[in-house]
């Protein structure tokens, strides 16, 4: 099964209180040396099938309707490499 | 690019501009060029785009809103009126409360959590900032029809949006409303109401006054969100392809903004601050212009101190960033030290960004070069105005002869009693408690009554039990078929309201959505409902303290129905005496006060049941709206009414079961005499209410009613565990509750 991954980010001019909270959490916890984070989303999905322009533009339609609130946010949709399957790490 | 100076200005006349993007008409630009004698740089061209925008500058209705002062009444409770960020009025024991209602609008419908929680963020901040701690919030919502795919996807979002914000800050929200209508589909109306307590002593104003005194942005940083927000967003129409423009709207952090109330009232507590001001629409470019319009110097701000989220933000950028939770004060030399200690205590970002001048000029600096010079007043006090012409709509007539009074009537009780759980199952009618209970309507303890009781009301004092009470109400079907009768109605409902909780209603604030204002019919609805809510408010006694226009809610030719939004807040000296809607005590008497006359335009039986709009709405009487009101205060005050409900949409029968519903009890009723059943039951005639009264007192009650001159009339007597009405019909509570608590779950949830 081919892995498709969504990764949903907030628009840069858009206020991420959550990625705001980390950075501040961040030299109190003693990591020092990070400007600003922002924190988004990532969907792994397993696709049925095969990953062929059609079933891209489906993804690519399902991020745009439902995962991703294309006003605030937005998606990179990418095609993962199979994982090698029953290898042994 | 190079940098747009004062002087660089004034040596290129003939740059180009970009006024008409940003929503400037060309004779406000040429004003604006004669005003400074010289085009204007684009950081001053930002400035006056957003601050002469419809939202901001009341350009289209500012003639008509004169009347809320020239007909206010004389009232010794007002501290403060209209023109601040939100009126004060004095309810004793020391106390002043302030409160408003203000639109999101627009925003929810693009983004309806985040436009929903910034409109509650908003108003909030505005109540803040004249010196109040914050302690209730309201949101009277209008969605399109109740079925359709939008409504579910706008009214979930929205609802969510309130209450995540609202419920972070710990502040409940203890009423409102909830309507539904498909004139308000695409244009659905977000209007949020906060009310504040503080001592006299601690009103503020938002002003900057004494030389050197400094000027400090404090809150969160500034981003490249909400630009541009209130010219675009608010003052234009939507064209009918739906949400496709979609401008940065701002997201919110309401534990942010927990912090800078809590961090803002610490201030005042240590008396650090001259003059505040909240941003909101607009931002700096307002914050700046209208604490120096309002303040006795000029002003001079170092822009490039203010601190970014994103670096790459022009000077007009700042200017216009409605970035939320950020506040501004001006703060005496001597104090700003201990003022950024509290702030940092409080982890708020805090910097000094200018300061008081002598002069009478708005200065605004880029790394040292000056890019604004303008006089503060031009910005934000005198702007444009407009006499937009206005004349009644030709179908205005048709649609008043079009009698509600005469659409077909239930032939039998059989068919009475169908169209009855039809009615308390409709969408407006039925309970919305899947709605309100997704708000935190208890937090901070001081709760007296929240939805679904007349009114919100909160406790005041934990020693002497003072408390205020609220209703927001408005109703668009009533306006649309008299503008001038429909704002009253609005007002008289609202007051009524607050009464039948047993507080006394002392002032009032507005939220008046309408259309397009460049259509003369919608101008005409407009100054007609204005009209009629000043020349009510004068009648009632109750000032217009403030409050907010919403224009443009139209998609392409077709206007909402004119919805003007009235709050009343009241105030009762001890809430343990408060009455509830619920018919609790088997054996107490009910008592319709007031006249009952066949009156069904507009009513919610001609809607559910007949689909129509026409007619006159009820006859306004204020007179009798105070008799009324003075009755219920004396009945609760005395111990002779046990609960009260008012009567608007869905008359007596509405009334009766949302009563017995609530008091898990049933009632027995009989039709008085003169009366039919269906007028009696169904009528919405106005200045009304149903109150149920031990029977130990029933005779100082009718005696006072009698002396009075209010028409008491004994209707029936809270028993069984059915609605009965004699000789008609009877409908077990079961089925009542089946019928009026499934509706919205089962549309929405």
């Amino acid at each position: 099964m081919a892995r498709v991954v969504v990764d949903v980010m907030l628009k840069p001019e858009i206020l991420d209180p959550q990625g705001q909270a980390v950075q501040r959490a961040l030299p109190r916890l003693g990591f020092q040396g990070i400007a600003d984070v922002r924190q988004g989303k990532r969907f792994e999905l397993e696709v049925e099938g095969p990953v062929d322009e059609a079933a891209l533009a489906r993804i690519h339609e399902m991020a745009e309707t439902f995962l991703a609130n294309t006003v605030i946010e937005d998606f990179v949709v990418k095609v993962e490499e199979p994982a090698a399957a029953g290898e042994p790490k | 690019m190079t940098l747009d100076t004062v002087k660089h200005a004034a040596e290129t006349p003939e740059s180009e501009q970009p006024w008409k993007e940003l929503g400037l008409k060309q004779d406000e630009y040429e004003r604006i060029r004669e005003i400074l004698d010289r085009r204007p740089t684009g950081a001053e061209l930002a400035m006056y785009s957003v601050m002469w925008s419809e939202h901001c500058s009341y350009k289209s209705s500012k003639v008509h809103l004169k009347q809320f002062g020239e007909k206010a009444p004389e009232n010794d409770a007002l501290l403060v009126g209209i023109g601040e960020n939100a009126g004060v009025v004095d309810v004793g024991q020391g106390y002043a409360v302030t409160f408003k209602v203000e639109s999101h609008n627009h925003p929810s419908y693009i983004e309806p959590y985040q436009g929903a929680a910034t409109g509650v963020g908003g108003i909030v901040r505005d109540i803040l900032a004249m010196g109040a701690r914050p302690v209730a919030v309201m949101d009277p919502l209008r969605f399109g029809a109740a079925d359709h795919p939008d409504t579910k996807r706008v009214l979930p979002g929205v609802v969510a949006g309130i209450g995540g914000y609202g419920n972070c800050l710990g502040l409940p929200n203890i009423g409102g409303e909830v309507v539904f209508d498909a004139c308000y589909q695409g244009n659905p109306l977000v209007n949020a109401l906060c009310v504040g307590v503080m001592k006299h002593e601690d009103i503020h104003l938002a002003k900057a006054s004494g030389t050197g005194n400094k000027v400090i942005l404090y809150g969160a940083r500034t981003g490249g969100d909400g630009i541009g927000g209130v010219s675009v967003l608010a003052s234009e129409t939507f064209d009918s392809t739906g949400p496709s423009r979609r401008p940065a709207v701002q997201v919110g952090d309401p534990f942010q903004e927990k912090l800078l109330i809590e961090c803002t009232l610490e201030i005042f507590r240590e008396d650090l601050v001259d003059g505040i001001q909240d941003l909101g629409g607009a931002g700096l470019s307002c914050a700046t212009s209208e604490l120096a319009s309002a303040g006795s110097g000029g002003m001079r701000v170092e822009l490039d101190t203010v601190p970014l989220r994103d670096a790459t933000l022009s000077p007009e950028e700042i200017l216009m960033s409605e970035s939320q939770e950020r506040m501004c004060a001006v703060v005496e030399p001597g104090k700003v030290d201990r003022f950024l200690e509290i702030c940092e205590k409080w982890d708020v970002i805090a910097t000094v960004i200018g300061e008081v001048t002598e002069g009478e000029r708005l200065e605004i600096f880029w790394h040292g070069e000056q890019i604004v010079d303008v006089p503060p007043r031009t910005v934000a006090h005198e702007g444009p105005v407009y006499h937009r012409p206005y004349a009644r709509p030709e179908w205005q007539d048709a649609l008043q002869a079009d009698d509600a009074n005469a659409l077909a009537r239930p032939a039998n009780a059989a068919e009475l009693r169908e169209q009855i759980l039809k009615l308390v199952a409709s969408p407006n009618q039925a309970s919305k408690a899947w709605i309100t209970d997704q708000y935190d309507r208890f937090v901070q303890g001081n709760t007296i009554l929240a939805q679904p009781e007349d009114s919100g009301m909160v406790r005041v004092d934990e020693d002497t039990d003072l408390g205020v009470a609220v209703s927001t109400d408005g109703n668009g079907r009533y306006a649309k078929l008299d503008p001038y009768a429909g704002a009253q109605l609005a007002l008289a409902e609202s007051y009524r309201n607050v009464a039948a909780s047993g507080a006394k209603p002392l002032a009032i604030s507005n939220c008046l959505n309408f259309g397009s204002p460049e259509d003369p019919a919608v101008m005409w609805q407009f100054a007609e409902a204005t009209r009629g809510l000043a020349d009510g408010c004068l009648a009632l006694g109750t000032p217009v303290t403030g409050g907010n226009v919403s224009l443009y809610n139209q998609t392409g030719e077709t206007a909402i129905h004119p919805t003007p939004v009235v709050a009343v807040l009241g105030v009762i000296d001890d809430v343990t005496r408060r009455t509830p809607i619920a018919f609790a005590e088997e054996g107490q008497l009910l008592y319709l006060l007031g006249d009952t006359r066949e009156e069904f335009g507009g009513s919610a039986w001609s809607q559910v049941v007949h689909e129509h709009l026409g007619g006159l709405p009820p006859q306004v009487d204020l007179d009798r709206e105070k008799l009324l009101a003075e009755i219920l205060i004396s009945g609760s005050r005395d111990g002779m009414i046990d609960a009260a409900h008012d009567l608007s949409d869905g008359g007596v029968v509405q009334a009766v079961v949302e009563s017995c519903l609530r008091g898990g009890r049933g009632a027995r009723l009989v039709v008085p005499d003169g009366l039919d059943a269906f007028t009696f039951l169904l009528s919405e005639s106005a200045g009304r209410a149903i109150v149920a009264v031990p029977r130990s007192e029933e005779l100082r009650f009718t005696d006072m009613c009698g002396a009075r001159g209010l028409p008491a009339t004994r209707i029936g007597v809270i028993d069984g565990d059915s609605v009965e009405v004699q000789g008609e019909f009877s409908i077990p509570l079961s089925e009542l509750r089946t019928a009026h608590e499934e509706t919205v779950p089962g549309l929405l949830a």
